[in-house]
């Protein structure tokens, strides 16, 4: 689905990318995990067209990512971040990306219902929580049926009930043959989610294979722990 | 209907219930009311707006502008990554702000002064050029602040550089022009002066009103000589021609950086 061959990303004189090498199977959920600053949300952005690549080449389904913007069209995203118009309500807000899209194909609206959202839609959205309006940053990245849905720290700022109830379309959507790509802080959720796993430390891949290779490699039982080994061996090495 | 202007429609909806617009449109009706009830004359009332139009707009387009885009940051990345062009998305944004504003001064000047009527038949022209040149004023200002937001990843620095942006056109601008006045003063200075209203559109605003006016000494140096190039109705159309390319200069250079940008 996804290809990424030497990618490199320079901010001024800081160095985010260092040749990324990377090949995202589709139909599975691929976790990308590493310390802050190790390039996730950019290599995210870059798949977006929201970064360009410094060096290297990117490939979305064979593909080049350059300017043109019509493969978006086949990805779903949910940003860290939830900030909207202010003025706007919700379904306003749902209205107005369904019109950017142009979408005529049937949505995928049931987290609307799932995640109890209805009674918000007509509110305006700068009355909303931080996690409602996460909620509805859930709701327009699947509303599109997604090929490859980019999830960037998903639950942060979810409660537990919607939390789970995203994992679990998570899990609907890979089984329709859905790609999924993650980053998390929580390593404890993304053991009931990834498939696979890319470890990024300092701008490089470390790590990128199945969970049980990983765990089998670091001699770990949980994603958590085998991360940790891997800090701790890279850590080594470095010294 | 493409992309800006879907932008645009849901931009503009969101804008009209922001009570940061209400309030500048109540601004200006209040004060636009104050002058032609205590003024006397409606005459008196436009001259007075023309000053605070030329202090207050640019500076209104500028903040706003530039927090603006800063705020729909996030918003931004969203819509991006739907299949959206980049220059389509920002000649929504950029109208989605520009419209409003504009209709916010146009309607909070115009509806308290035809409420009053004008003194005569006369002052038409003059209070019409005084709208044009203020939603022009506001049309450049704002494609200036996306400028300086879209360039500029640090919100704080943003801002600075934008009110710099304001005191160097409202205010250095002038005091510069008066130095290079007195110290070049016995060297021929009409086509200097004349290049120099030119390059600042604040200038060239205020000349174009002041040239509606019988108010020649208000015209200052750089109105007084361009008086002398361009008499009657091509003074005006220079200057609104002038004011067109200053609308369109930051546009292009804007699109150009969002295009290139790193989000």
């Amino acid at each position: 689905m996804i290809e990424a061959r030497g990618l490199t990303k320079q901010f001024g004189a800081l160095p985010v990318l260092r040749g990324v090498d990377l090949a995202v199977a589709p139909g599975r959920v691929t976790a990308i995990i590493g310390p802050n600053g190790a390039g996730k949300t950019t290599f995210l952005k870059m798949i977006l067209g929201l970064t360009r690549p410094g060096g290297g080449t990117l490939l979305f389904d064979g593909h080049p990512v350059n300017g043109d913007c019509r493969y978006r069209a086949r990805i779903g995203y949910m940003p860290q971040l939830a900030r909207f118009p202010e003025n706007l309500t919700g379904r306003e807000l749902i209205a107005m990306v369904r019109d950017l899209r142009g979408a005529a194909n049937p949505l995928d609206d049931d987290l609307i219902a799932a995640l109890a959202l209805e009674p918000q839609l007509d509110k305006r959205l700068r009355t909303l929580s931080g996690g409602t309006r996460q909620k509805i940053n859930a709701v327009l990245a699947v509303l599109f049926r997604p090929d490859l849905l980019i999830l960037d720290e998903p639950t942060a700022g979810l409660d537990p009930v919607a939390s789970s109830v995203l994992k679990d379309k998570i899990l609907a959507l890979r089984g329709r043959g859905v790609t999924c790509l993650i980053t998390s802080h929580v390593l404890s959720e993304l053991e009931e989610l990834a498939d696979d796993v890319v470890f990024l430390l300092d701008g490089r891949v470390r790590f990128a294979g199945a969970v049980a290779e990983l765990k089998r490699t670091t001699r770990q039982v949980t994603i958590e722990r085998a991360v940790a080994e891997m800090m701790r061996r890279g850590a080594e090495e470095a010294a | 209907m493409n992309v800006m202007l879907k932008v645009l429609k849901y931009d503009v909806r969101d804008l009209v219930r922001s009570r940061w617009l209400l309030g500048y449109a109540a601004f200006f009706a209040v004060i636009t009311d104050a002058l032609v009830r205590f003024g006397g004359s409606s005459e008196k009332a436009l001259l007075s707006l023309v000053s605070i139009t030329l202090f207050i707009v640019p500076l209104v387009a500028l903040v706003f502008g530039t927090v603006y885009l800063y705020n729909a940051r996030e918003f931004t990345e969203l819509l991006l990554a739907h299949p959206v062009n980049r220059r389509q998305l920002f000649g929504g944004l950029y109208l989605g702000l520009t419209l409003p504003l504009a209709l916010a001064f146009v309607l909070g000047v115009a509806v308290p002064l035809l409420l009053e009527g004008l003194d005569d038949a006369g002052q038409r022209v003059p209070f019409v050029m005084l709208l044009v040149a203020g939603a022009a004023l506001t049309a450049i200002f704002t494609a200036v602040a996306f400028l300086i937001a879209t360039r500029t990843e640090d919100r704080l620095k943003g801002l600075g550089v934008a009110i710099a942006a304001w005191l160097a056109a409202a205010v250095v601008y002038d005091g510069l022009v008066l130095v290079a006045v007195l110290v070049f003063g016995d060297y021929p200075l009409e086509r200097p002066m004349l290049v120099a209203m030119f390059l600042n559109p604040l200038d060239l605003a205020r000349v174009l009103l002041l040239l509606q006016f019988d108010a020649s000494a208000l015209l200052g140096y750089t109105g007084a000589v361009f008086r002398q190039f361009f008499t009657g109705i091509s003074g005006t159309l220079v200057s609104l021609a002038a004011l067109a390319a200053w609308i369109a200069a930051p546009i292009v250079l804007g699109v150009r950086a969002f295009q290139r940008k790193d989000f």
